[in-house]
């Protein structure tokens, strides 16, 4: 995952026009913008601008009305979450979304991707123990484990969520409020995690409603407003921008 | 394989030596008919468990299969000339195999809908396939039912090679579980059925996985029907294809544990018996739908988790411990048994 | 050709029967995510309880359904609070299916005891008059009972959409998290909608018992064919079960007259396939992914 041999004329994902209705209601309209590689970009905007319905139409977990996406320079006909996760884009969710019965090795190897003359070895190899633990050492997990994800707390399992994407060694994350519902010293952790990561050449998109966390970790920003794109660009000018302070404000 | 522990091979060793000699210790005939269709059942649900314990996709029309793999052999019989003694036994593995591949595409339709309405895609599926046995004249001789010669079995023991055949299915559909269960697809598996969504999100190819799970379960279905066949020696095909086979069979898994190894043998090791008890002593045959039924709502109400991992709950609180994983519901402790490179 | 509208015409009243036993499957989906294999037992319970009422206290089969249709929303209202309820939610959907299915063999278990395996029908009558209608034959009884169902769907859509219970209804159905937040008690909800989606099958039972032969074994023939009409509707939709019954009666009376009889009810199964790989929502059902 370097950033040296990033050919930073093509952006890494690319968003033209996505729109989705809901019945009458239009969730998002024609939204726009493209990721550079090597960059964090935040998602921003207030509550029921479509943050979380731009991710689900990039991810494939809904399907747009109008609009294209293209990963790494090749539009996506159907966004699939289980090909995009091989292709180097993955996400996690909101509500911190681990398999609880699994034990937390076994979260992370099976994100591993397999080919299919695999499926009959045994479940988690040498080498792929290896790696989950070492990302678990990482984000400071390791002690548990053993331990099934349904007795991590919900910091933790944020935690959880963020290592096991590692595991496809992606290209592209897209992080869903990645400091919400988590104390202060979590939050912390995570912006930590998102910079070191990011400093090895893993692009990041994050949706966050903590202002000071987007203003401090992302550049360029993006701000939604009930589905359209209302603004792009540096911390400082977003900030200044008197649209955005609007938005926000109006509501 | 380094992944066999000590205490579960010993395990199956005491179950499988004691059932390998039941035969010859208890001789009656009327306790190794018993048996057979203990071992049946046994069967059945351990199979009907790779899918249903571990995906959590609940397959209510499976005794389509095991009535497909009965009219299979009855026909091979009857137009397929296949000879009379130990004959039909050895086709069964290409039923299984037939009937897995068969399975795909159905599966692969199946599939394409969430957990709920699979279910009632097996039960329609289940119905399609009772139409097809009582309207296909030429083929099963539709509501009069399709025979085969009996057996030259001596008389005596008479039941030994139907009951070996069975608890070959049986410890073949155990082995199954057993190694899915350690190997990736297993963890495939587990991960589907904790959150499907989720497991796509992370790259897990879910289709193939419940694919092929669906084929193995039944495979195995078939082959047991095909036995079954044989030892009746004459099928019909509400009997064939029976959605009380389908129920009990599930209601014997969740009795004894719904993804756990001996769990689904363990609730047809109690049912059975009780069953055909009951059985001869109410006579009535509507009684036992009444029965089945309580029996039912009773587990489903007061038990739903099974004994063996309500069993495994109380020990792991006296032992103190924390369990994890996919084994954990057997009452397995990973924690303290990390060889190399498992 | 003749022939074929005739199939229709018959098709569509049958359809319209089915309309009203789906409905209450469908609706029962959508509240409670429940799926009621009991439902098609709850139809013959229907039928069973007209045929007593005629046979012994010769009142008419379509009257009994005044007498019948509370009789059976309690017990539903019962089944709901008994064997529903104290399911955990996450297990709820599944193994609702497996309760249900063992209240249907209760159903069918009680039913034997009491009225035995012959077959039974309730004959008043003017079971076999029929009318002439532009030169096709139409059943009388048919007419009635389409006309019946027609009423009580009438009825059922008026209590969804005119009245608070209805509206709290359809909030549940489209939001139950947001349905609680706004004060709406999901328990007696589930316990009333159920009792409702139990109560019109057994009014339609009702006038199925004139039409039909039926014995305790009758309930699987109706619950598969009852399930493919829901999933084609899309499972939850009111609107899509009417639509997808009508269509399915018509397309079974069709196969039988231009095909076969024996293969008419082969008819479900490949629509259903055909729908599968083609829509798998069904006509009116959402899409469930789950990242929403």
């Amino acid at each position: 995952m370097s950033a040296l041999a990033v050919d930073a004329s093509v952006p890494l994902l690319e968003v033209n026009d996505l729109t989705k209705r809901f019945g009458g209601v239009v969730a998002v309209d024609r939204c726009s913008f493209s990721i550079r590689e090597g960059t964090i970009t935040g998602l921003i905007g207030p509550n029921g601008s479509g943050k979380t319905t731009v991710f689900n139409m990039i991810t494939g977990y809904l399907r747009a009305d109008a609009g294209t996406v293209s990963f790494d320079g090749r539009r996506i006909r159907r966004p699939d979450p289980i090909s995009l996760y091989r292709h180097g884009l993955s996400r996690t969710f909101q509500q911190a979304r681990v398999f609880p019965h699994l034990t937390l090795v076994e979260n992370l190897v099976v994100a591993v991707q397999q080919p299919l003359r695999a499926l009959f070895r045994t479940s988690i190899g040498r080498e792929d123990r290896n790696r989950a633990e070492e990302i678990l050492e990482r984000f400071g997990l390791l002690s548990h484990g053993e331990r099934m994800a349904a007795e991590l707390s919900f910091g933790q399992r944020k935690l959880l969520e963020f290592a096991t994407v590692l595991m496809g060694r992606p290209r592209l994350v897209l992080l869903d409020e990645p400091a919400s519902g988590v104390n202060p010293v979590m939050a912390e952790e995570m912006e930590r995690h998102i910079r070191d990561l990011n400093a090895t050449g893993l692009t990041f998109l994050v949706v966050e409603h903590d202002m000071n966390l987007v203003m401090r970790l992302c550049d360029p920003i993006v701000v939604l407003d009930h589905g359209a794109k209302l603004a792009e660009g540096r911390p400082e000018e977003v900030r200044a921008n008197p649209l955005v302070l609007d938005a926000y404000l109006g509501d | 394989m380094s992944r066999i522990r000590p205490a579960g091979l010993a395990r199956a060793a005491v179950v499988f030596g004691g059932l390998g000699a039941f035969p010859f210790l208890l001789p009656a005939n009327w306790i190794v008919n018993m048996a057979v269709f203990t071992l049946m059942f046994a069967g059945l649900a351990t199979a009907w468990n790779l899918l249903g314990g571990y995906s959590g996709y609940l397959s209510l029309g499976h005794v389509a299969f095991f009535g497909a793999g009965a009219y299979a052999v009855a026909i091979m019989f009857q137009h397929g000339g296949i000879g009379a003694g130990y004959t039909p036994f050895f086709v069964l593995p290409l039923v299984g195999i037939g009937a897995g591949v068969v399975a795909l595409p159905i599966a692969w339709v199946a599939f394409r809908t969430r957990a709920s309405t699979f279910a009632i895609v097996t039960i329609t599926f289940l119905f399609v396939v009772q139409q097809l046995a009582f309207n296909l004249h030429s083929l099963t001789n539709g509501s009069q039912g399709i025979g085969m010669a009996v057996p030259p079995f001596p008389a005596a023991t008479y039941e030994r090679p139907f009951y070996f055949a069975m608890l070959a299915i049986f410890a073949l559909a155990v082995f199954g579980c057993w190694y899915v269960r350690g190997s990736k697809l297993g963890l495939m598996l587990f991960a589907i059925r904790d959150d499907e969504d989720r497991a796509r999100g992370v790259g897990v190819q879910t289709n193939p996985a419940k694919l092929i799970t669906f084929a193995l379960s039944v495979g195995l279905t078939a082959m047991i029907g095909g036995v079954w066949a044989y030892y009746l020696t004459f099928i019909y095909p509400q009997f064939a294809i029976d959605p009380l086979i389908t129920i009990g069979a599930v209601l014997m898994v969740y009795l004894g544990g719904k993804g756990t190894l001996w769990g689904p043998a363990l609730g047809a090791g109690i049912l059975v018996p009780a069953q055909q008890y009951l059985a001869y002593r109410l006579g009535a045959s509507e009684l036992y739908l009444v029965g089945y039924a309580t029996v039912f709502l009773v587990v489903m109400l007061v038990l739903p988790r099974g004994i063996i991992p309500s069993v495994a709950d109380r020990v792991a609180g006296f032992r103190g411990q924390g369990r994890g994983g996919v084994l954990a519901e057997d009452g397995i402790d990973v924690s303290a048994s990390q060889g190399a490179g498992s | 050709m003749r022939l074929i509208v005739q199939a229709c015409i018959l098709g569509l009243l049958t359809g319209g029967v089915y309309a009203l036993m789906a409905s209450g499957l469908t609706l029962a989906f959508g509240i409670m995510r429940v799926i009621n294999v009991a439902q098609g037992a709850m139809i013959i319970l229907g039928a069973y309880l007209s045929y007593s009422a005629f046979t012994v206290l010769h009142i008419d089969p379509f009257l009994s359904v005044l007498l019948i249709t509370p009789v059976v929303f309690a017990l539903g209202v019962g089944v709901q609070l008994a064997f529903l309820r104290p399911l955990r939610r996450e297990d709820r959907q599944e193994l609702s299916l497996l309760v249900t299915w063992a209240i249907a063999l209760g159903i069918e278990g009680v039913l034997s005891i009491l009225y035995t395996t012959t077959y039974r029908a309730t004959i008043p009558s003017y079971a076999n008059s029929s009318w002439r209608v532009a030169g096709y034959q139409v059943s009388e009884v048919r007419v009635f009972a389409f006309g019946l169902s027609i009423a009580i769907l009438a009825v059922l859509y008026l209590v969804l959409s005119r009245t608070r219970f209805g509206r709290a209804v359809r909030a549940t159905v489209q939001n139950p998290t947001s349905a609680a937040l706004l004060g709406i008690d999901a328990n007696r909800i589930s316990a009333f909608g159920f009792g409702i989606s139990v109560a019109t099958a057994a009014a339609a039972g009702a006038v199925y018992g004139i039409v039909f032969s039926f014995n305790p074994g009758s309930h699987y023939d109706l619950i598969s064919r009852l399930l493919t009409i829901i999933v084609l509707g899309g499972m939850g939709s009111l609107g899509g079960a009417v639509i997808a019954a009508l269509f399915m009666g018509m397309a079974e009376a069709v196969l039988a007259t231009t095909v076969s009889p024996t293969w008419s009810s082969f008819a479900f199964f490949v629509v259903l396939i055909a729908i599968l790989v083609v829509r798998p929502q069904g006509l009116f059902g959402v899409r469930e992914r789950g990242a929403l």
